[in-house]
């Protein structure tokens, strides 16, 4: 099997506040092949954005990577890099998508000078041919006329238009990844589809991997075939998306599906999961799902669960996998059953 | 920079208008002084006859105790008024924009440290710091002024600077830039510089009206500018004693400084809505452009 594109091994990035040490990612490990789209979905604060900034090494003081870490790309690790040659990674082999197109664009520059800029920067190439490739660029990711629309402003633009400028602007260099960090969070519903499918359907064409970052299990489902879901810093269940779907494991997977609304299942209210994640100054000991968790025992108190492995390429953090009997005896959670939020 | 809306709203603006016109008419005025001043400023003309005349055909704005045409002055004056204003406040922005975005940019200790000397500077009253450095430094010439003005007016816009360069800093288009492989070299000049020259540009637009203040009241004091050189502050100090009777003295250089500081501000209020990004809206169909980008 040819190595993996991505490798992310014991991550750790960590971030000094007032309260004390926030380990925002925790020893989160996991790979990425060539020309895949691997989804990774959690809730707020899980630690995803943070993963997806630490891999471009974007993330600002006072967080930090901590020794341990590595992060491979294409065999090199990245955090072993100077900043100069990280510089060369960024936009050019790896580039990201941000979540917020409103503001990701310079408002003091023509959409066409920031696509050209790339281009510029990591192909040297002259302010003609950048220009003609930031066309091209928008033409690429279905603006229409793009020779028009490339000399016009970011507020010229609707919203779902700068998301496809942003795209151009991450395509330009033909990068092997692209991290997409909740694209289509900040759009209208119509638009999310359309620009999903965009981005889908373009890296399909170039092999671009992509490492799309969501907490909206519906769009894994449409665009991954392989899933991580975080919780609490820590990478808790892996497995191919069909699996995650037919067999979840983790509860806090089956709770993220039971929160998702499904065609057919009539008029009921949607599930929601107890409580709220905990303070990442203070994981608790033992699982750090415990808590919220209806299978909670007291081993889960004491011991923190290791990812078991379910079969191939499917894995779970949670001690279910040795004590499968449990499952059949579920309680209220404890932060339901204190109060600590209502469902 | 940003220019569609801009240029649009600006061409559209009473203030700037008028603000321009003003500062054209002084700045013409004070290039072709040896041309249209009607007396040579320091010719002292009758001292008998001529001394402390009210205006007249003769001497439209009146003639000084010493028997020199005011009017003449004062167009001499504007040379050395408008110049030191506009070198020192052209000081006072570069350097004041170079301060505040490193403070910005780059923040932590460097940011405390600038931005401490900044506060520190501030508690000093820029006139006292002037006449204690003149007298030390001993013979004051319009150079050294300038510096000197300059030296005591680039805070203001290093403040203003680094509090947008930190907004900008944290601009999520700054982190995308990094995030495609910018060196922060790179996102000072194409990202944080033209965010932040607008605002730089304004206060010191706004400026440029207090340090023909500033310069005046030096003057005034007798420093700076000596006699029988004029400027507009100095034309005043000679006035000053004489306000009473000889009201014109003091009176026209002391409009000419108004009406400067005026239209000024109004450029700089003009230029600073102009370029609020919030006002970048996008045309609509009705709003012709006088001039298209």
């Amino acid at each position: 099997m040819t190595p993996p594109l991505l490798e992310i091994e014991t991550l750790h990035t960590s971030f000094s506040t007032e309260a004390g040490i926030a380990r925002a990612v925790d020893g989160v490990s996991f790979q990425l092949h060539a020309g895949e789209t691997l989804g990774v979905v959690g809730e707020s604060g899980c630690g995803k954005s943070v993963t997806a900034l630490s891999i471009l090494r974007l993330v600002r003081p006072p967080g930090r990577i901590e020794a341990g870490s590595a992060i491979r790309f294409e065999g090199t690790n990245l955090l072993a890099l100077a900043e100069r040659d990280m510089q060369h990674v960024r936009g050019n082999r790896i580039a990201m998508v941000f979540q917020e197109p409103m503001t990701a664009l310079n408002p003091v520059f023509t959409v066409g000078d920031q696509i050209a800029e790339v281009a510029r920067i990591h192909a040297g190439a002259s302010r003609r041919s950048a220009a003609a490739k930031a066309v091209e660029m928008l033409a690429l990711v279905g603006i229409p006329d793009p020779a028009q629309r490339a000399t016009e402003y970011p507020h010229q633009l609707s919203g779902g238009m700068r998301q496809r400028v942003v795209i151009a602007m991450a395509l330009v260099m033909n990068p092997a990844l692209i991290i997409a960090d909740e694209p289509t969070t900040a759009l209208d519903v119509t638009i999310q589809a359309q620009i999903l499918e965009l981005l889908a359907d373009l890296t399909r064409r170039l092999g671009t991997s992509v490492l799309l970052i969501t907490h909206d299990l519906g769009v894994v489902a449409e665009n991954c075939s392989r899933v991580i879901v975080m919780y609490a810093g820590e990478v808790v269940e892996e497995s191919t998306t069909v699996e995650l779907f037919a067999h979840a494991h983790h509860p806090y997977t089956e709770g993220l599906l039971g929160a998702m609304p499904r065609v057919g299942r009539g008029a009921e209210r949607l599930a929601t999961i107890p409580g709220t994640v905990p303070a990442p100054t203070a994981w608790p000991v033992g699982c750090r799902f415990r808590e919220r968790c209806a299978f909670a025992w007291d081993r889960c108190a004491k011991d923190h669960p290791p990812l078991y492995q379910l079969g191939s390429g499917h894995q779970s953090r949670c001690h279910l996998a040795e004590e499968p009997n449990r499952r059949a005896h579920p309680h209220t959670p404890l932060a339901a059953a204190s109060g600590v939020a209502s469902a | 920079m940003p220019a569609i809306g801009v240029r649009h709203r600006l061409l559209r603006d009473r203030r700037v208008w008028i603000g321009l016109g003003v500062l054209a008419f002084m700045a013409v005025a004070a290039l072709t002084a040896p041309l249209i001043a009607p007396y040579k400023p320091d010719a002292q003309l009758d001292i008998v006859q001529l001394a402390g005349q009210a205006p007249s055909s003769a001497h439209w704005l009146g003639t000084d105790p010493f028997g020199r045409d005011v009017l003449s002055r004062m167009l001499f004056g504007s040379r050395v008024s408008l110049t030191i204003a506009l070198a020192a406040v052209a000081m006072a922005m570069t350097f004041g924009t170079l301060v505040g975005v490193i403070a910005g940019y780059f923040g932590g200790p460097v940011d405390s440290v600038l931005m401490r000397l900044v506060d520190a500077a501030f508690s000093i009253p820029p006139l006292l710091y002037i006449i204690v450095v003149a007298a030390l430094w001993g013979d004051v010439g319009i150079v050294a002024l300038t510096l000197l003005i300059a030296s005591v007016a680039w805070f203001g816009v290093s403040r203003l600077v680094r509090a947008k360069a930190l907004t900008v800093r944290d601009a999520d288009f700054v982190m995308a830039a990094r995030a495609l492989g910018m060196s922060s070299w790179r996102i000072v000049t194409r990202h944080v510089l033209p965010n932040v020259v607008g605002p730089a540009i304004v206060t010191s637009t706004l400026a440029i009206g207090n340090v023909i203040l500033l310069e005046a009241g030096l003057s005034y004091l007798g420093i700076g500018v000596r006699p029988p050189q004029a400027s507009w502050g100095s034309i005043i100090q000679d006035g000053a004693e004489r306000m009473s009777d000889q009201w014109w003295l003091t009176l026209f250089p002391g409009l000419a400084i108004l009406v400067t500081a005026f239209a000024c501000n109004a450029l700089g209020d003009a230029l600073r809505d102009a370029l609020d990004p919030r006002q970048l809206q996008p045309l609509r169909d009705d709003d012709t452009p006088l001039i298209t980008a």
